[in-house]
Formats: structure tokens, C-alpha cells, sequence
């Protein structure tokens, strides 16, 4: 019996339960369960329009969703129903931090800048809100130096800690991605949304992107959920694959899976009706 | 050869059409308006013809739009491909900034001093310092945070009836009041910041231009408690620790340290006055800007909803700006109604937001040496172009469009970067160092 659990359910760190989200008289999202495992890759996959980062949104408190429920289970066993909480508090206090579809840095402040930002809360108590800060404690000085080795243990880690001085919106394309997530990595998460950050990359740059996030699952120990259209992405790293159509599931489970459900290729191939049926019948 | 030629024809065709519409284009605006006047004759009114005028500002027009064509459009690609690399207003000298403030301050602190100060060139930098700190103090909002505020001389004048009614009142000095009156700034900064929560950009704009129009007008009717249009009279001078600038009477500055009577050791210290309280708002905010509360306004300014999904509560960061920018409006505030004496709400119409406003615009937004530039522009040349009068704001339009078209960013649009991982000339540099030692 245990073999036809999937390994996923059984240390989840999200969990989203009958999650529903509408706009008016649009349902973007209907009665939509799935789990992600921790220390997995989960991609989240589906033809355009089919609610994916409306699912994002609403697990990172940009929308609240109409019903359902979110939740995230930390490390140490705590948890958070995200869909009660403000959206800043869902990456300060329940550790979800996201990327964006289309690239959200802060383009005029330095690459260094971006990622001491995100590190921003601690900061902010370590400068006791400012007060400590403007007296120059040392204790901030400290807390400061710290944010900055994280800050350049990241840029290393994503091959532009020479370019750490320049503005983030000068940097290539590529790199300005890369950095992206290695911002989000700096407010410590337990969990990464990334919102297809393989979009407009060239074929080398989505096999770094590759290394970089089975880094972040094996070394960092971070879980990750992925929107993501490349498919070389998709099925050479994840772990588990959830796939949406018009706002429904219609498929989980392995890549392997995945690949062979009929359900799935219908949805991108769009295959007939009929011929589909006749697929499952046989 | 050739190509040269046609070049040249193609552009001599499209400068004779363009400059033909132009003309077309002002004959058709003139014809009526200067082509004729309405003269007032006794039986009534009479149309005269100026047919000349007309046709002196078509025959101008033409003659100017077609020599910009031939002589200094075509030019152009090539001055701006020139241009484009120095974006900083002294591009030939590093770190411009470095340099300037030390030197500036130094000027400043030395000044009343110098032999050419008299009377009224120490009133007029009294007057360009309070413009410097209220420009610093917007700048925060505005520079810094992104927030678009024309309501800024809501907190200024806070500032000044807070220090004004509380002396008044309850015989408070000036220096207990300064801190109360940055406080209560600070406090209405926040409460305008409120419903203002979830405003960005022109929405922003108006709501701010409308809570100083809504102070202003407080001030203006509460009769019982403001005076009303009478203003407040007789507010108490600042003293020097206790010393007072008085001609007669114990304890005087003059008498204590043995001097002469001169009615000129007020303004000077006054002078020396606004000249701390401005340092003092330029080195918080240069603090600030490098503080963690400082990144989080520039990132507020640059994407809000990256910032909330990084964890940083923009509501708080939000209020904060609003409430230390008015804070430094609210100190320039008092300051003001103690060098004045007098105050009525007719100093603080919108006229003022839009001159402190300009001046963080002019001076690149974000810079404080670009807000001292623009202040002793500014301030000081509406006191040379005093003569002009009514002429020194057509003046200063136009001056402001000129430089609006030059340097689009502002005076200085270097920014710096709050914090470092290399040193200023790069890694490179940095390790061929390390390699050489």
C-alpha cells in the first residue's frame, strides 16, 4: 500500500488544498490539491493561460484566493497558512521567497545593493530600526559584513561577483535572471517559487540555469516549485510534475509519468476528443 | 562626391518644406492674434490691422527654422554620440562629490567672514540654506523614495505654527521647540501618509497637493487659534545658549562677550543656525541612505512589488520616508518663524512646494550636492533678477525648460552606490594590487 503513496506526500513542505481563485465570473484557478515534497523540484506546467502563476500569486499573497487553503511546513515542524498572510510576511515569517516571470530587479541599485535588500529585515534588527545604525554599532557593522559575505558567497555562486558594483539593470539578460534568484535565495526561504526562469535563455544559459537549481536542492537543501515552459528544464530536473489546464489539474506525478500521460499530451498537442478516448481505451 | 551632393539637396528640400509648414503653421496663429488689435475708440471698439507683425514673426520663423535645419540639426547625431558617455555635470573630475562637499562646507562656515558679506548677502544665504534643507528633507520623499509630494510646505508650515503657537502659548523657547515642532511634523507626515498607502505616481500627486492646500487653509480660517490671515506676531528670537540679541538690558550677546552692539551678530548667528541645522539633515540623510531603511526607500522607488515579495513591509517603509522628510520640513519650518518673527499663512502657498519640488528636480533627484546647486540657482536668482520683476518668472521658465532639455536627469545623475564589494576601480584593479604587493 505504502508504495502507492508517493514519496512527495509523506514530508510535504507546501501543501495546497482545494485551492479556488475568480475574477469576477472568470475561475482561474478550480479546486486545485497538490503537494510539494521537500528537498524536490516541483514544476508547476501547463499551455499558456492555464492559471500557473495565478497559483503563484496566490501562494505568495499577491491575490488572496477565493477558498482554499496553503500550507507551509518549515523545517522545524511550524507551520503557516499563507493564504491568512500579508504578502511581505509571507517570505519574512513563512520563508517563501519568489521570482517573476518578467524580471523584477531594483535596476538602478548596484548587483551588491539587490541582494543586501533582501536581506533587509535582518538587517533592519540587527541596526535596531535604524537607531543602532546611525550611531554606527558595532554590532550592526557586524550584521552588515555578514549580508555581505552571504551577498558574495551568491554572486560566486552565480559567476558575476565582478560585476557586483554595477547596476543591476546593466548586466546581460541572462545574469540579470540568475541574479534574480540569487536575491531571492538571500532572504534565506525555505521554499523558492520560480516563476519560468528559464524564459529567453539560450540553450548553455538554461544548462547553467539547470546546475545552479540542482545546486540549490542539494547543497542548499532548499525545496523549489517552478512554473517553467522549457521542457528540457522540466523534465531533466525535476522531481514531480503537477500540470493545469483552464485553471484544472490534470495530471501529477513523475516526470516519467508525466511524459506518458495521454491527458498531458492532449493538453499541448491538442489532440481530438475522440482520439483521445480511444487512447485511454486501449 | 556625389552622395555628398544629394545629401546635401535632400536636406535642403526637407529644411525649405518643413520650414515652409512652419511658417504656414504661425501665419495662421498670428493672422488674428497679432495681426490685428482691438483698439477701444470712443464710439466703441475698432479692429486695426498689423499686417507687419504678422508677417515679421512668419518671415522669423521660416528664416530660424530653416537655418536650424541647415545648420545645427544636421549636426546632431554627432554631438550626441559625443555627449552620451559623460553623464555626470563634471565628467573630467573623479568623484566630484568628494571634492565639493568639504570645499563647500568650508565656504559656507567661512562666509560671514569674508569682506563682500554685508547685511543682505548673509539674509540671502539664511534664505538659500532654509531652501537647501527643505530641498534635502523632500529629497528623502521624493529622491529617495519615489513619492511624488506637492504638499511639502504642509510640513513646512507645521513646523512653523507648531513653534510659533507653542511660543505663544506657553512662552516655550526656541530651542525647546525645534524638537516638538520636527515631532509634530514627523506626526502629520505619517498621517498624510496614511491614506496616501496605496497611491502611486499623479494619484499621489494630487492627494498631497491637496493636504497642503487643506493646512494651508486651516490656518487661514481657524481664526481663534492661528490669527487667521493676521498671522502670529512677536514670536521669541533664538537665543545663544541663554544669551540673547538685544540692544539693552542683563545678559545680552554683546554685553557677555564684551562687543560693540551690532544688530549684524543676530543675522550671523542665525546664519550659523541654518547652516547646522542643514548639516545636520545632510549628514542623517547621507546615514540613512546607507542604512538598511535607505536601500529599502531607493528599492521602494524602484519596484514596490519585488520589495514586498523580499519581505520588506512597504507600509512601514513607506510611512517612514513621509514622516523623516516632513520632520526636516517641520525643523526648516520653526527655523523660518524665528528668523521672520512673523508668520502668516500667505508664506506657505503652493508656490513653495513647487520651488522646493524644482529644486530636487533640477539638482537630480537623489543628489545633495545637485540641491545645493540648484537652491543657490534658484533662490539666488530670484534675488539678482529682483529688478525684472514680473519678467523673472517668464525668465525662470524658460531657464528651467532649458535645463530640463539639456540634462533631462537633472544637474548630477551619478548616483553612488551605498555600499561596495570592489573598491571604485574595479576588481581588476583590485586584484592586480594584491598580485603586485
Amino acid at each position: 500500500m505504502s508504495s502507492l503513496i508517493p514519496e512527495w506526500e509523506n514530508n510535504p513542505v507546501l501543501n495546497v488544498e482545494h485551492l479556488t481563485m475568480k475574477f469576477g465570473g472568470l475561475t482561474a484557478i478550480d479546486n486545485l490539491s497538490f503537494v510539494a515534497g521537500r528537498g524536490d523540484i516541483t514544476a508547476l506546467i501547463g499551455p499558456n493561460g492555464a492559471g500557473k502563476t495565478t497559483v503563484f500569486n496566490c501562494l505568495t499573497g499577491f491575490y488572496k484566493p477565493t477558498e482554499g487553503m496553503v500550507t507551509l511546513t518549515q523545517r522545524g515542524g511550524e507551520s503557516f497558512l499563507l493564504e491568512r498572510l500579508e504578502e511581505h510576511r509571507i517570505c519574512y515569517k513563512a520563508k517563501v521567497a519568489r521570482t517573476f516571470q518578467n524580471i523584477r530587479l531594483f535596476s538602478n541599485m548596484t548587483v551588491l545593493e539587490n541582494l543586501l535588500v533582501a536581506q533587509h529585515n535582518k538587517l533592519m534588527l540587527a541596526s535596531y530600526f535604524t537607531i543602532g545604525g546611525i550611531f554606527g554599532l558595532p554590532h550592526f557593522r557586524e550584521a552588515e559584513k555578514r549580508a555581505i559575505e552571504k551577498a558574495a558567497y551568491w554572486l560566486d555562486k552565480i559567476g558575476i561577483i565582478d560585476r557586483a558594483d554595477t547596476a543591476a539593470g546593466d548586466l546581460p539578460y541572462g545574469d540579470q535572471r540568475r541574479l534574480e534568484i540569487a536575491r531571492a535565495m538571500c532572504t534565506g526561504p525555505e521554499l523558492l517559487c520560480l516563476d519560468e526562469p528559464a524564459a529567453g535563455l539560450n540553450p548553455r544559459e538554461s544548462h547553467d540555469l539547470n546546475q545552479l537549481l540542482l545546486n540549490i536542492r542539494d547543497e542548499e537543501n532548499i525545496s523549489i516549485l517552478l512554473i517553467e515552459h522549457d521542457m528540457s528544464v522540466v523534465m531533466g530536473i525535476s522531481d514531480h510534475i503537477v500540470v493545469l489546464d483552464y485553471g484544472v489539474k490534470i495530471s501529477d506525478g513523475t516526470p516519467e509519468f508525466i511524459r506518458n500521460d495521454p491527458n498531458v499530451i492532449a493538453a499541448y498537442l491538442g489532440v481530438e476528443e475522440d482520439e483521445l478516448e480511444q487512447e485511454s481505451g486501449s | 562626391m556625389s552622395s555628398m551632393k544629394t545629401s546635401n539637396d535632400s536636406l535642403l528640400k526637407a529644411a525649405l518644406k518643413d520650414a515652409f509648414f512652419s511658417a504656414l503653421l504661425t501665419l495662421v496663429l498670428t493672422s488674428l492674434i497679432l495681426g490685428v488689435k482691438i483698439v477701444d475708440i470712443n464710439t466703441g471698439l475698432k479692429l486695426e490691422p498689423r499686417f507687419w507683425l504678422a508677417g515679421l514673426a512668419v518671415a522669423l520663423v521660416f528664416v530660424g527654422r530653416f537655418a536650424l535645419h541647415m545648420f545645427w540639426w544636421s549636426r546632431k547625431p554627432r554631438q550626441t554620440a559625443e555627449k552620451k558617455p559623460a553623464r555626470s555635470l563634471f565628467p573630467k573630475i573623479p568623484n566630484f562629490g568628494k571634492y565639493a562637499a568639504p570645499v563647500l562646507v568650508f565656504a559656507a562656515i567661512a562666509l560671514p567672514f569674508m569682506p563682500f558679506s554685508d547685511r543682505y548677502i548673509i539674509d540671502l544665504f539664511i534664505l538659500i540654506l532654509t531652501y537647501v534643507m527643505l530641498g534635502w528633507g523632500l529629497n528623502i520623499v521624493v529622491g529617495y523614495a519615489g513619492l511624488l509630494d506637492l504638499g511639502y510646505v504642509a510640513f513646512y508650515a507645521v513646523g512653523a505654527y507648531s513653534f510659533a503657537l507653542l511660543a505663544t502659548y506657553f512662552d516655550l523657547t526656541f530651542w525647546e521647540c525645534l524638537p516638538l515642532a520636527g515631532l509634530l511634523a514627523a506626526t502629520w507626515g505619517v498621517i498624510l501618509g496614511f491614506p496616501v498607502l496605496r497611491l502611486r505616481g499623479d494619484y499621489l500627486a494630487i492627494v498631497t497637493l491637496a493636504f497642503g492646500e487643506i493646512i494651508r487653509i486651516v490656518l487661514l480660517n481657524w481664526y481663534s487659534f492661528t490669527g487667521g490671515p493676521d498671522g502670529i506676531s512677536g514670536i521669541p528670537r533664538p537665543s545663544f545658549f541663554g544669551l540673547e540679541f538685544k540692544r539693552f538690558g542683563e545678559g545680552t550677546f554683546a554685553q557677555f562677550f564684551g562687543l560693540e552692539f551690532s544688530s549684524i551678530h543676530r543675522i550671523i548667528f542665525l546664519y550659523y543656525v541654518i547652516l547646522t541645522l542643514a548639516l545636520i539633515t545632510a549628514a542623517v540623510t547621507i546615514r540613512l541612505r546607507n542604512l538598511p531603511i535607505g536601500r529599502a526607500w531607493e528599492a521602494l522607488r524602484e519596484d514596490q512589488i519585488a520589495c514586498s515579495s523580499l519581505g520588506i513591509n512597504t507600509t512601514t517603509t513607506k510611512l517612514t520616508a513621509f514622516a523623516m522628510g516632513a520632520m526636516f520640513g517641520g525643523f526648516a519650518g520653526s527655523f523660518f518663524a524665528a528668523r521672520q518673527g512673523f508668520i502668516s499663512p500667505e508664506s506657505f502657498t503652493f508656490i513653495e512646494s513647487a520651488i522646493i519640488l524644482a529644486i530636487v528636480v533640477l539638482g537630480g533627484m537623489g543628489s545633495q550636492i545637485g540641491i545645493v546647486i540648484a537652491s543657490v540657482a534658484l533662490i539666488g536668482g530670484f534675488e539678482v533678477f529682483r529688478e525684472f520683476e514680473q519678467y523673472r518668472m517668464l525668465i525662470f521658465g524658460g531657464a528651467m525648460v532649458v535645463i530640463m532639455v539639456w540634462r533631462p536627469r537633472g544637474l548630477i545623475t551619478t548616483r553612488h552606490p551605498s555600499v561596495r564589494l570592489h573598491p571604485p576601480d574595479g576588481p581588476k584593479a583590485a586584484t592586480a594590487r594584491e598580485t603586485a604587493s
